[in-house]
């Protein structure tokens, strides 16, 4: 038989019955569309992640004190400990190649106080170069100078929401005082809005020189975190593992293991994130995949009745010199070209359900090619196993008694 | 051209034996028009089954055209039927919702016909069954039912077959169809084509040239027909 006869059989055979037909393809087009939806909200959620994850800095690596060990053994929990200093700050900068920048900061939450208005919040001590190491953009102002830096300037650059709890919405602050820890500074700029990321708002923070916030309000020289932005993303191990040694090196550690500080590279946070998030999206077409193979099942159901109902057809096929294989072809061809109209319809669906849920949800979903290779081919397997077994029992059949078949 | 010897069949049902061909010997040539006759499970279907390459003997040889087709599979089957048998049944076996000319072309799909060709032959075959050009484009389940026999014998003709079997042809028809029907399968004849009738009924045997008659899975009788001549 030539393909085109399969064809043109297959084609009458199923307009034969239209209504069945179409409630059989209707299950495997909502078992397509959701996996097609499922995925594209899952590659979606990733694509967010990763970004909100990229807009605290590229190529960032940031290197926390370790734990504080005691004679006493009990450990005060990582970064706790005051081991990091502004000279491992400067030697990380000079002495390991790679470095694009260097910001070192010192944080503490202060209550904060502006005539009668007062908010507890996170002052953060640091550098010239933080903003271009951690993507902060100004709004309003400037950030600190190196000059604010050297000569301990009591000046502030204020987050925005820090902005509108202690002033109000859109006012301009430059120039006004506010009180850190009973310490008047002079505010100097404001920080445009990043954004609530998830990992504790960027926006709710103060800025302030680094040697102001050591001298005036911690009263030590140590810095609680350092952030270091590698040239480029490929070479983020050596930076990373560059720091490590020298770190080493500089706190007279020999064992790795004893480390007083420890380094998170910014590519091991979006490893991780983007396991979580591929972990969820393998959930979610899993969950829609349990109604394609109901919709395959109900492929197998048809074509089941189908095979009953056309005993006597078969027969006579047989009689006229079909050969099983003609015959298998033929109801394997009808459940195929069922799975597949099914499929192309599931995946129009599933686009149009990722696009309704980027435009009325919250979240911004992405059909990605590769899904739609993957439902195709999904539908050609079920098309194919679920068409088997009946296709099997037509080809089977005895000519004779499928003549007599009442 | 079909030449069987000592064939038999037997069925087996658990431990019942049921032999409904026994040690069956006989030859029909080209030309020839015969009737199997006999009463309802004297074996006669069963035989056709046989002669009609659907089934194969328990034992005895069955020659086609010289070649023994008693041991072969059920696709070497398929193909002799697909080249050289045509059938006509009982319940016609048309396909519904089908056109008459589709119906008359499905076996040349079998037999790799080239596509162009395929409608003229159906429409000759359909014509020399005595279908009226007329009815070509109907559904096949919109037509009588004579007009469904003669299909269903247009469809048997389509692969120019060297033998065709009709299975109680008239037996879904009222006698006048069944008449004209017959008088289609006689004029085929004339034109020389071989035909196996089947039947119970003496009446329609006696259109034939040659009448076999079976009884409990035996021949009784074999002789030629002179009324038919």
């Amino acid at each position: 038989m030539l393909i085109l006869d399969l064809f043109e059989e297959t084609y009458f055979a199923i307009r034969a019955n239209k209504v069945r037909s179409g409630l059989t393809i209707l299950g495997i087009v909502i078992g397509i569309g959701s996996v097609i939806a499922m995925i594209s909200i899952g590659q979606g959620a990733a694509g967010s992640i990763q970004s909100s994850i990229e807009s605290m800095g590229s190529n960032l690596i940031t290197v926390m004190p370790g734990f504080q060990r005691s004679f006493s053994q009990v450990s005060s929990g990582r970064g706790s400990a005051q081991t990091l200093t502004m000279e491992d700050s400067e030697s990380i900068a000079k002495e390991v190649p790679g470095v694009l920048a260097v910001a070192p900061e010192i944080s503490r939450r202060y209550q904060v106080v502006v005539k009668g208005q007062n908010t507890n919040t996170q002052v953060v001590g640091t550098v010239s170069v933080y903003p271009s190491v951690k993507n902060v953009e100004m709004d309003l102002g400037s950030f600190i100078s190196d000059q604010n830096v050297d000569s301990f300037s009591k000046v502030a650059v204020l987050g925005p929401t820090v902005r509108d709890d202690l002033f109000s919405e859109n006012f301009n602050p430059v120039a006004q005082t506010v009180r850190i820890n009973g310490i008047n500074f002079k505010v100097i700029g404001v920080t445009k809005s990043k954004g609530g990321t998830g990992f504790g708002s960027q926006d709710d923070v103060i800025f302030i020189p680094i040697t102001t916030a050591q001298k005036f309000l911690a009263g030590s020289d140590t810095v609680s975190t350092i952030s270091v932005q590698a040239e480029n993303s490929q070479i983020m191990a050596s930076v990373q593992s560059g720091i490590t040694n020298l770190l080493l090196r500089n706190h007279n550690i020999s064992d790795p293991q004893l480390a007083d500080f420890s380094t998170l590279s910014q590519q091991d946070i979006l490893g991780a994130a983007s396991s979580i998030t591929k972990t969820m999206t393998i959930l979610l077409a899993a969950i829609a995949g349990i109604s394609l193979i109901v919709g395959g099942i109900g492929i197998m159901n048809m074509m089941m009745t189908t095979v009953t109902e056309r005993t006597r057809e078969i027969g006579l096929r047989k009689a006229i010199g079909a050969r099983k294989i003609d015959i298998n072809f033929q109801f394997l061809s009808e459940s195929v070209m069922l799975t597949f109209t099914g499929g192309i319809l599931g995946i129009i669906l599933g686009w149009i359900l990722a696009l309704a849920i980027s435009r009325f949800g919250s979240i911004n979903t992405k059909v990605s090619f590769s899904s739609v290779v993957l439902a195709f081919s999904v539908c050609a397997a079920i098309g194919i196993g679920f068409g088997y077994w009946p296709a099997q029992k037509a080809a089977k059949l005895n000519p004779i008694e499928a003549l007599r078949y009442e | 051209m079909i030449e069987v010897k000592n064939i038999t069949k037997v069925y087996k049902k658990t431990n019942l034996e049921n032999r409904v061909l026994k040690d069956i010997s006989f030859s029909i040539d080209h030309g020839e028009f015969v009737a199997i006759i006999g009463p309802s499970g004297s074996g006669k279907s069963t035989l056709m089954h046989i002669l009609g390459c659907l089934d194969v003997p328990t034992s005895g040889k069955y020659f086609f055209e010289g070649k023994d087709v008693s041991q072969l599979s059920d696709d070497e089957l398929a193909d002799i039927r697909k080249k050289k048998i045509g059938f006509v049944f009982q319940a016609f076996n048309l396909l519904p919702r089908t056109t008459v000319l589709r119906n008359a072309m499905l076996p040349l799909a079998y037999a790799n016909i080239p596509r162009d060709g395929r409608e003229e032959i159906a429409r000759e075959s359909l014509l020399s069954a005595g279908l009226e050009e007329k009815h070509f484009s109907h559904m096949a389940n919109q037509l009588s039912g004579g007009e469904m026999q003669r299909v269903a014998i247009a469809r048997a003709l389509v692969n120019n077959p060297t033998v065709i079997f009709a299975d109680e042809p008239t037996g879904n028809l009222d006698s006048k169809t069944g008449a004209v029907v017959m008088e289609t399968f006689r004029k085929l004849n004339e034109q020389g084509r071989t035909i196996v009738l089947i039947t119970h009924e003496k009446y329609i045997a006696e259109n034939a040239k040659r009448k076999i008659s079976l009884k409990d899975g035996e021949i009784i009788e074999d002789h030629a027909n002179f009324r038919s001549i």
